[in-house]
């Protein structure tokens, strides 16, 4: 592109970039977390912080894993292990679009030569008992970014209200260096993104559709739920309960993959997980680092 | 007189809420400012990506005093009873004053209550007002403040007669600044009146008003279009939705590269609209869609638009790849070897899967053919492969194309050419705007598509209730009807008497759409038992046009004093008169008269009806008019002799059965 400025000129730049940015506006940089997930709202830096009254401010990248995405390396932009960059806001700033907007800035994306436009998208999450009012952003015509305005987690109203800032790291990369198969990416100026990630691609795509042993799979599921369930009774131990919460769902993501879920048990599994989010958000509040009275009523949001 | 200006700015409201928005705040300030008495000139509100706005015209500075009187108790009454008024009117006794009516002296208070001063009262409806706005999805966004609203609120400028009306709501206090464009302007913009907040925001590179917009939009794809010797596919609700999301609205025009040109129009146009809002083009001489497509920007860039095209394009580019891929690899199965998938589709819980469904509309298809005269084989065909489609990538990515796409995998298949056309019409007609198939075997399908719906849906308890219709079957009984009227088809419809009643109450409905009086069509239904719609519908349409005539207004006031008179009579009597005519009885030369008219007319009206000759049975009845009214004039129906009193009702009667045979005029209003 020719507007490119020398920032973000690779996958990695990209990275760095956001990750000074959000750094200079006060934000924790966190690591990604060290299990599997569907995307970076999983990360307990999210999910659970987003409760409470404490105040809280992080930025991180999440490696994000969507089974059924896969592709075997062989779609232009799909794939079942991406990356994103999430920033969690709260209290949400007052000038949180602006905040965003400086971000796109210096991403070295000139705002007087594009047309950003943040268009109606409302975010659900059913396994984690999640929903929030915002857009996605658009730049010429591409999304880019996930922007949200939490107001329920694991049932519970959030207050106050978390700003949730998601960028797909792959297609917004795609995007500033003007490319059109992910696989071609600079990750830096040595290395190709397919160079890092395509055999990774190609193999977990088969392991996520054929060769994950289903009942393997099914056994996780139940024992993860199992030990989610012991950690909240007697002395509760709700981070490492929420670890198991998210086992749960990505092996129930994987079973979804495998094509052994039927529509009917889909619902089912999806209030399984949810439930241990739920119980797993409650007994987070009650903790000292969580701990908070809700001043709402639990309401649907809308 | 001074006006009222009030600004609500936000973060961007959701595209199709923000006129429902504007319409329901103007109705809440119409309400809020009535309610307290107030008059005003005019009153206009503006819905956009930001902002809503509303100008009131003409609101008087002052409000109107009230003065108010209130009848109390009895001067006698219990204390209680005084002490409670007193409360109530908030005065004391010394203050009440004494009016003597004919039940004896009561306590009257009179209230006067000094209007106050209108930005006093602004200052309170307008948070009232607010709280009520009914957003279709809202949200909190301020530790603490359970208000909502539909995204944050920054700022609220409110001025009446140019000076700031001060409240607060949700944390923000009004003033009198507002911002203008995102990326067009800069820092604050101040107005403290209509036509100097839409100036300056003009300046500022907002749009106010949404129709404005619109124009802006469509205006612009015309010329930039035109540049190219192209023109736009007209899209009302693409336009309205693209006007929501842009405060400054600016075309421009991009490139569809070549290799997705042989790529079917619907596909690229759905494509284009559904995922990037974008406006396809064509070429007004041939129609064809144009490798060009608009865009609307809310930017107007420094380079003219270059990169805004280049990165569209390329956004576009992968969409079209999908697409295209897609439509590729569909066409390497045949309809007829998808059909056999249809059975891991399930259609409903209660009704079996897809393949199910379709081995049903097969055979009702073949069977409707034969009665109305349409190539069985084909029709039997086109069912087959009509829901095949639903397995293709191209309708799983975009539904809406489901049996466009089908007629285009039946045309690559080498089907017949009606065969494909049904495959693609026998959704129709989809929407009032949308016509009904016409050509036999698609109208088979059609209407097999429909019935088996609305069979199994009814057979399985799924009917419509006043609050939803999941299953569209008021769409499908109303396609029904529409393929029938308009291809004027003769087809008894047969089905539990629910179903009946269900097709019974959308044909009102239609009829009641084409502007035919709903007593009209009452009368004409009350009859009973009409299964052949075509020609319910002519008798119908005949009586409305008789009853405009002057014979058929007179006819009816004729008929409803009979029937009046009949009506009390046979109350009096204890029994119906049937038109048992004793010749002899009749005295006065209208008596005969009219005796010898009806014998005429029901002579006639039943032979023309039997040819469902509707205006000949009306003309009979024409002819009535007359002596009907030469009837009344002439003679007392009531008459001393008990025999002529009861011949001369057994001739009313006769009147009576003589017209209901056309339909039931006691249902008719007038």
């Amino acid at each position: 592109m020719a507007n490119v400025q020398p920032k973000a000129k690779t996958f990695q730049d990209l990275i760095l970039t956001l990750q000074n940015y959000w750094a200079a506006q006060g934000c924790l940089i966190l690591q990604p977390y060290d299990d599997q997930m569907g995307a970076g709202t999983f990360h307990p830096a999210t999910t659970l912080r987003a409760l409470g009254p404490r105040p809280w401010k992080a930025a991180f990248v999440q490696p994000s894993r969507r089974p059924s995405d896969g592709r075997y390396g062989e779609n232009p932009n799909r794939l079942q292990h991406y990356y994103q960059y999430q920033v969690i806001l709260k209290p949400a700033p007052e000038n949180v679009q602006e905040l965003y907007l400086g971000s796109i800035k210096a991403l070295g994306l000139d705002l007087s030569l594009h047309d950003i436009r943040f268009v109606e998208d409302d975010w659900e999450s059913p396994t984690l008992g999640a929903a929030g009012l915002g857009w996605e952003v658009w730049c010429d015509g591409m999304e880019i970014t996930q922007f949200t305005y939490f107001q329920q987690v694991g049932g519970i109203e959030c207050d106050p209200v978390a700003a949730e800032i998601t960028y797909g790291l792959e297609r917004l990369a795609m995007y500033v260096q003007n490319v059109e198969f992910v696989y071609d990416l600079a990750f830096n100026d040595t290395f190709r993104y397919g160079e890092v990630f395509h055999q990774n691609e190609v193999e977990f795509s088969a392991y996520n559709f054929e060769r994950a042993d289903t009942d393997i799979l099914f056994q996780h599921f139940k024992d993860a739920e199992k030990q989610c369930r012991e950690l909240l009774t007697g002395k509760k131990l709700p981070l490492p309960a929420y670890d198991q919460c998210i086992k749960a769902s990505h092996a129930f993501n994987l079973l979804d993959a495998r094509g052994v879920i039927s529509v009917t048990e889909r619902a089912a599994y999806i209030g399984r997980v949810r439930a241990l989010a739920q119980a797993c958000c409650e007994a987070w509040l009650e903790t000292p680092m969580g701990a908070y009275k809700p001043r709402f009523p639990s309401k649907e949001v809308g | 007189m001074p006006d009222l200006l009030l600004e609500l700015f936000s973060e961007e409201i959701p595209a199709r809420m923000q006129a429902g928005a504007a319409r329901d705040l103007e109705r809440l300030m119409v309400g809020a400012l009535t309610d307290r008495g107030y008059l005003f000139e005019g009153i206009k509100t503006f819905g956009g990506p930001r902002r809503l706005t509303l100008a009131v015209a003409g609101l008087p500075a002052q409000q109107k005093d009230v003065r108010e009187e209130l009848k109390g108790p009895k001067v006698d009454a219990p204390p209680a009873a005084i002490e409670g008024f007193l409360k109530k009117t908030g005065l004391t006794r010394e203050q009440l004053k004494v009016e003597t009516t004919p039940k004896g002296d009561v306590y009257m208070a009179v209230i006067e209550r000094k209007g106050r001063e209108t930005p006093l009262v602004l200052a309170e409806i307008i948070p009232e007002v607010m709280a009520k706005l009914p957003w279709p999805k809202s949200m909190r966004w301020k530790p603490g403040i359970a208000v909502r609203w539909v995204r944050p609120l920054h700022s609220i400028l409110a001025t009446f007669d140019g000076e700031l009306v001060p409240f607060s709501f949700a944390g923000v206090s009004s003033g009198t600044h507002t911002r203008g464009h995102r990326f067009l302007s800069e820092g604050k913009v101040e107005a403290k009146r209509f036509e100097d907040y839409e100036q300056k925001l003009r300046a500022a590179y907002v749009i106010l008003d949404a129709e404005e917009r619109a124009a802006i939009v469509f205006e612009g794809i015309k010329q930039a279009a035109f540049i190219h010797g192209l023109e736009m596919i007209p899209d009302e609700g693409l336009l309205a939705e693209v006007s929501g999301l842009a405060e400054y609205p600016t075309v421009y025009i991009g490139a569809i590269q070549d290799e997705f040109m042989d790529v079917p129009a619907e596909i690229l146009q759905t494509s284009m609209r559904t995922h990037q809002k974008y406006f396809s083009l064509r070429d007004p001489k041939t129609g064809k869609m144009a490798n060009r497509f608009a865009l609307v920007a809310n930017m107007v860039a420094s380079d003219g638009g270059k990169e805004i095209v280049a990165g569209n394009e390329r956004v576009l580019r992968a969409r079209l790849s999908d697409a295209k891929f897609f439509w590729d690899e569909d066409r390497k199965h045949t309809l007829e070897s998808r059909v056999e998938k249809l059975k891991g589709i399930v259609f409903h819980a209660k009704l079996g899967t897809q393949f199910e469904r379709v081995e049903r509309i097969e055979k009702l298809a073949g069977e409707i053919a034969a009665k109305i005269g349409a190539d069985v084989t084909k029709a039997r065909r086109a069912a087959r492969l009509a829901k095949a489609d639903l397995t293709t990538g191209v309708v799983g990515e975009f539904p809406e194309l489901q049996g466009v796409m089908g007629r285009y995998y039946a045309l690559h298949d080498k089907e017949d050419a009606a065969v494909a056309d049904a495959a693609r019409d026998h959704y129709k007609p989809v929407g009032p705007s949308d016509a009904a198939p016409s050509d036999k075997v698609a109208i088979a399908v059609a209407l097999a598509d429909k019935l088996d719906a609305l069979t199994g849906f009814f057979a399985a308890g799924e009917r419509p209730t006043g609050s939803g219709d999941p299953f569209a079957l008021r769409r499908a009984a109303l396609g029904v009807i529409r393929i029938l009227l308009e291809n004027k088809l003769r087809f008894s419809l047969t089905g539990s008497s629910d179903l009946l009643a269900f097709f019974a109450d959308r044909l009102k409905v239609a009829l009641k759409e084409k502007g035919i009086r709903h007593d009209l069509i009452d009368a004409v239904f009350s009859l009973g038992n009409e299964d052949d719609l075509v020609r319910l519908v002519a008798r119908v349409e005949a009586l409305q046009a008789f009853l405009k005539t002057d014979d058929g207004k007179t006819l009816l006031a004729g008929y409803k004093r009979a029937a009046n008179i009949l009506k009390a009579e046979e109350k009096k009597d204890g029994i119906t008169y049937i038109s048992e005519v004793d010749e002899s009885l009749l005295p006065e030369p209208a008596d005969k008269a009219l005796h010898a008219a009806l014998a005429k007319a029901i002579g006639a009206i039943g032979p023309a009806l039997d040819k469902e000759d509707f205006a000949a049975a009306m003309q009979q009845m024409a002819a009535l008019r007359v002596p009907v009214d030469a009837f009344f004039e002439a003679v007392k129906v009531n008459a001393d002799d008990p025999k002529i009193r009861a011949n001369r009702l057994h001739l009313l009667a006769g009147l009576r059965a003589a017209l209901h045979r056309v339909a039931d005029f006691s249902k008719i209003e007038g």
